[in-house]
């Protein structure tokens, strides 16, 4: 590089000042770029530009307690012992010692009670799993919400999808392993689940086992699972989920200065560097604290497995509640026929509705884009309201959810709260249907409350609380008009075009080709947006104006321009030179 | 525009169709820190950062000390149950970390420069000139290749990368034996004693009160060969008890309505049934005394014991199999014979 003649000549002449003065640092950085040519890939990431929200912060969480578990994970390995070899227990647990276990339970008691910081860590790993995936789902629930879904983020919405999905599945294989009575049942659940599977049920189950249940290869296996394919797997959708990321920039929230050509916010070097590395110990240590102050899957209490023992309230872990929640609430549903069984009660709530409810989510950017024919790219965020139908679908797959979630502890919850569990299973039954459809539509008729609501601060200004009488006796309220920032922040968002069916037939009256699928796709324009308040136009807005100034030359002339005492501290006047009036 | 922003990548207006309601009114001008304009607070905010940083230190150095002085061990019920080792290392380890981290972010909130960047976004496509140029070079490449050219070398190719598969699936075949008839017997044997669970004592009808319910097992589950070791233990001894646990409950002899083929299949009100749940296989046992319903505690499927196992309640589509019992010459209970179908959950082949 040094012989040839570099045609930035400003930069060249950075380096040959430098080499004037030797410095350790910058010899190392040239020899590091003459053989990697860091400088040219990094030079237009060092200042990139990051959107500050809070947010967008919660994808961060999920990042960085995926480090934290490959950290945490990497120190458990050092000590299990992924075996389902039979042994007596002569470690330091005095209630268990002398009990024929399995070595993976024995060793998961020896990191508890025999391995300094053991507990720690097992603690911190397993609350970083919940933090991991709370925090995918709350993420999940920003992206939707606010539309960062849309062109061209699609894929990385997809994949966003596939890690949930991925974290759930690891979280299962990584609370089975310590082969104690819960995890055990769990994987017994597992196995039922599997040999629902028509016509191969049977055989995947003996193949996951090595054998008839439970075998002796599972925990094996799930620990092969567990620390190389799905963590593996889980790498390299981050790094793509990031790659992309990067490649299109964040989505910004609209506001003034900020549009869907450019992003505002502060540079990699060296702010968000330093939030987003801080954050990463902030995250690390609250789990450490957690680890630390609060107990966790404790083992050593519920004794090793035995496939003829259960606990009562067995419950898995919350992620996998809805599962739990599908098969409880599952009528006994079987069919017999050709001397074949096919367990709807197991197969529909186990394998099918998890799937089809996840599909559906993800299907949603889509079918979004397809309805609106919407080929632009979106940079700017929408705020939940302004798409009141897609809040509301979310808002009432939300509530399918909870209902699922609350359906998984419905023997908790007739115990905690005093009812009938069956009672409770069979409002379950009705209200996973019933529920969200009117969550559905109470969400969207608030959504475009709020939009209405919108429109009126536009127009006429935000409400003072100032309370004024006319000469005749009545009461009006004061309103103000909003700061401009304000006001074109709440108008930053594209007005809904509805189709609206009137062009079925191209111009001579032919069908056009597809047009049945067109008629769908009217309809669903309809549905999704014919009934969202749009922003006011410019005449509106003047008129509104108009208005309201003609509505204060009156108060003026009669006398009652005079807002109550401090109102002029409300931050929209100067307050200079003013004091309180008495 | 305020003129402390930098625009980089070219700068362009920020100018607004001209149908938009307001105009976008362009970024609000900078706004000064206290640490930007008074030296005080900014000596303030520097010293407030360099002493999270060295909490941090002294937290690092306490975890070495907790982890060389507290001893782990066999008391986990210390200080609520987590033990003082756990409580000492989660703590000092938290503190380390959470005081870099709040540290760095302290700095970058009071002291880094806090001015907002504007940098311009470019669509995601490839530009035309670079698609085009791109498929060219592909199909250069692709010509080049002779691939269209030449399809009893395609068509090959394809045959042998469709094939190459099937040495890694087949190689899979090892993961498991094939079920066989596996899981349609279990351990139980005509003349086979019921002993209870933990214990393996065996029972005798005398042992029952009515009401009384007894999980037991296959009296093999706890049997030793000469040498004093348990004839099944490891994997064969879960896989036996995985299939073959049961329970036993006594009630009034009249109570029980027994199907047709099974009115000898209790013994004085004893009736016995596998404890595997039908659903997806977890052990039943929470028993209503009074009514002689069992219910699962992972799906709550309820099982009426003095109707033939029957489902009155939850998920589980199919009755709980029923062990036939008799007395032995020494009057303790045993089966008659294994079970007359597959304990468990339910599966494709069933029927």
């Amino acid at each position: 590089m040094g012989v040839l003649p570099n045609p930035l000549g400003r930069s060249h002449g950075t380096k040959a000042a430098k080499a004037n003065k030797p410095n350790r640092g910058a010899a190392a950085a040239e020899w590091a770029d003459d053989r990697l040519g860091l400088a040219t890939a990094a030079k237009k990431q060092i200042r990139k530009v990051f959107p500050d929200h809070w947010s967008f912060m919660l994808g961060e969480i999920a990042l960085w307690s995926f480090v934290v578990l490959l950290l945490t994970g990497v120190f458990l390995t050092f000590w299990f012992q992924p075996s389902m070899a039979e042994v007596e227990y002569q470690g330091s647990y005095d209630e268990l010692r002398g009990v024929e276990m399995s070595q993976a339970y024995a060793s998961t008691l020896d990191i508890s009670f025999d391995v300094r910081g053991g507990l720690l860590l097992r603690q911190m790993h397993h609350w970083s799993a919940m933090l991991f995936i709370a925090a995918m789902l709350v993420h999940m629930m920003r992206v939707f919400l606010t539309g960062a879904f849309r062109k061209p983020r699609e894929l990385n919405w997809v994949i966003g999808g596939l890690l949930i999905l991925l974290g759930i599945v690891e979280g299962f294989a990584g609370y089975s392993l310590p082969d104690d009575l819960l995890s055990g049942t769990g994987l017994r659940i597992a196995d039922g689940l599997v040999k629902a599977t028509p016509v191969v049920g049977t055989y995947m189950s003996f193949y996951m086992f090595g054998g008839e249940f439970p075998g002796d290869e599972i925990i094996p296996r799930l620990y092969m699972v567990h620390i190389l394919l799905i963590p593996g797997l889980i790498l390299a959708l981050i790094a793509a989920h990031m790659l992309l990321l990067v490649y299109h920039k964040h989505t910004q929230w609209p506001g003034p200065g900020r549009t869907e050509e450019n992003v505002v916010g502060y540079p990699m070097m060296p702010v968000y560097a330093a939030k987003a590395g801080g954050f990463f110990f902030i995250v690390f240590g609250i789990t450490a604290l957690m680890g630390g102050l609060l107990s966790i899957n404790p083992v050593w209490k519920y004794g090793p497995y035995d496939p003829s023992k259960v606990t009562a309230g067995s419950q898995p872990d919350w992620y996998m509640g809805i599962a739990e929640g599908l098969l409880r609430i599952m009528p006994g549903w079987e069919t017999h026929i050709f001397g074949k069984t096919i367990s709807w009660n197991v197969m529909l709530p186990g394998q099918i509705a998890p799937m089809v409810l996840l599909t559906m989510v993800l299907a949603w950017p889509f079918l979004e884009a397809w309805v609106t024919g919407d080929k632009r790219e979106h940079h700017l965020l929408q705020r939940p309201r302004n798409a009141p139908t897609r809040t509301a679908f979310f808002v009432a797959m939300m509530s399918v959810y909870g209902l699922l979630w609350a359906a998984g502890g419905n023997d908790i919850l007739a115990v905690q709260l005093g009812l009938s569990m069956e009672g409770i299973t069979y409002f379950m039954r009705v209200a996973v249907f019933a529920v969200p459809v009117i969550v559905f539509i109470f969400v969207k008729r608030w959504c475009i409350s709020l939009q209405r609501h919108d429109n009126e601060t536009l127009l006429h200004g935000y409400e003072t609380g100032v309370i004024m009488r006319s000469p005749e006796g009545g009461y009006t309220e004061r309103h103000l008009p909003i700061s401009e920032s304000r006001a074109f922040t709440m108008t930053a968002r594209d007005r809904d075009v509805v189709l609206d069916g009137s062009e079925p037939v191209d111009a001579n009256g032919v069908e056009a080709p597809g047009s049945r699928l067109d008629g769908i796709r009217h309809r669903l324009s309809k549905a999704l947006f014919a009934d969202n308040v749009q922003k006011p136009t410019r005449e509106e807005l003047d008129e509104g104006h108009h208005h309201a100034e003609e509505e204060h030359a009156h108060e003026i002339e009669a006398g009652m321009d005079q807002p109550a005492d401090g109102h002029q501290f409300d931050g929209r006047h100067t307050v200079e030179e003013e004091s309180l009036r008495h | 525009m305020s003129s402390e922003i930098e625009l980089r990548d070219g700068e362009t207006s920020l100018e607004k169709a001209a149908e938009e309601p307001i105009a976008n009114p362009g970024l609000p001008e900078h706004k000064w820190r206290p640490t930007d304009v008074d030296p005080k607070a900014e000596k303030r905010a520097e010293r407030q950062v360099a002493t999270l940083f060295l909490i941090s230190m002294a937290a690092s150095v306490a975890f070495v000390v907790a982890y060389l002085t507290i001893d782990v061990g066999d008391n986990p019920d210390t200080f609520g149950g987590l033990g003082a080792s756990t409580l000492a290392l989660g703590l000092a380890l938290g503190t380390a970390l959470l005081a870099i981290g709040i540290g760095v972010i302290h700095w970058a909130r009071k002291l880094m420069g806090d001015h907002e960047i504007v940098e311009m976004r470019h669509p995601a496509r490839s530009s035309d000139e670079d698609r085009e140029y791109a498929v060219n070079e592909l199909l250069t490449g692709i010509e080049e290749s002779g691939i269209g050219r030449r399809p009893l070398v395609r068509n090959t190719l394809l045959g042998a990368l469709g094939l190459v598969g099937l040495p890694f699936i087949i190689g899979l075949g090892d993961l498991g034996p094939l079920p066989g008839r596996k899981l349609y017997h279990t351990v139980w044997k005509p003349g086979m004693r019921v002993t209870r669970d933990v214990v393996g004592t065996p029972i005798k009808v005398s042992d029952l009160e009515i009401g009384d319910l007894v999980n037991a097992e296959p009296e093999i589950v706890f049997a030793v060969n000469e040498e004093g070791e348990h004839e099944l233990h490891g994997v064969e001894l879960q896989v036996a008890k995985s299939k073959a646990a049961v329970i036993l409950v006594r009630m009034e002899p009249h109570e029980i309505t027994a199907a047709k083929g099974r009115e000898n299949w209790s013994v004085d009100g004893i009736i016995c049934y596998s404890k595997i749940c039908t659903h997806v296989g977890c052990p039943i046992s929470l028993n209503e005394r009074k009514s002689h319903h069992l219910l699962c505690p992972c799906h709550q499927s309820t099982f009426d014991l003095a109707d033939n196992g029957r489902v009155i309640f939850g998920p589980a589509a199919r009755a709980l199999p029923q062990l036939p019992l008799m007395v032995d010459d020494e009057g303790y209970l045993v089966a008659q014979d294994d079970f007359d179908q597959p304990v468990g959950p339910s599966f494709w082949e069933r029927g």
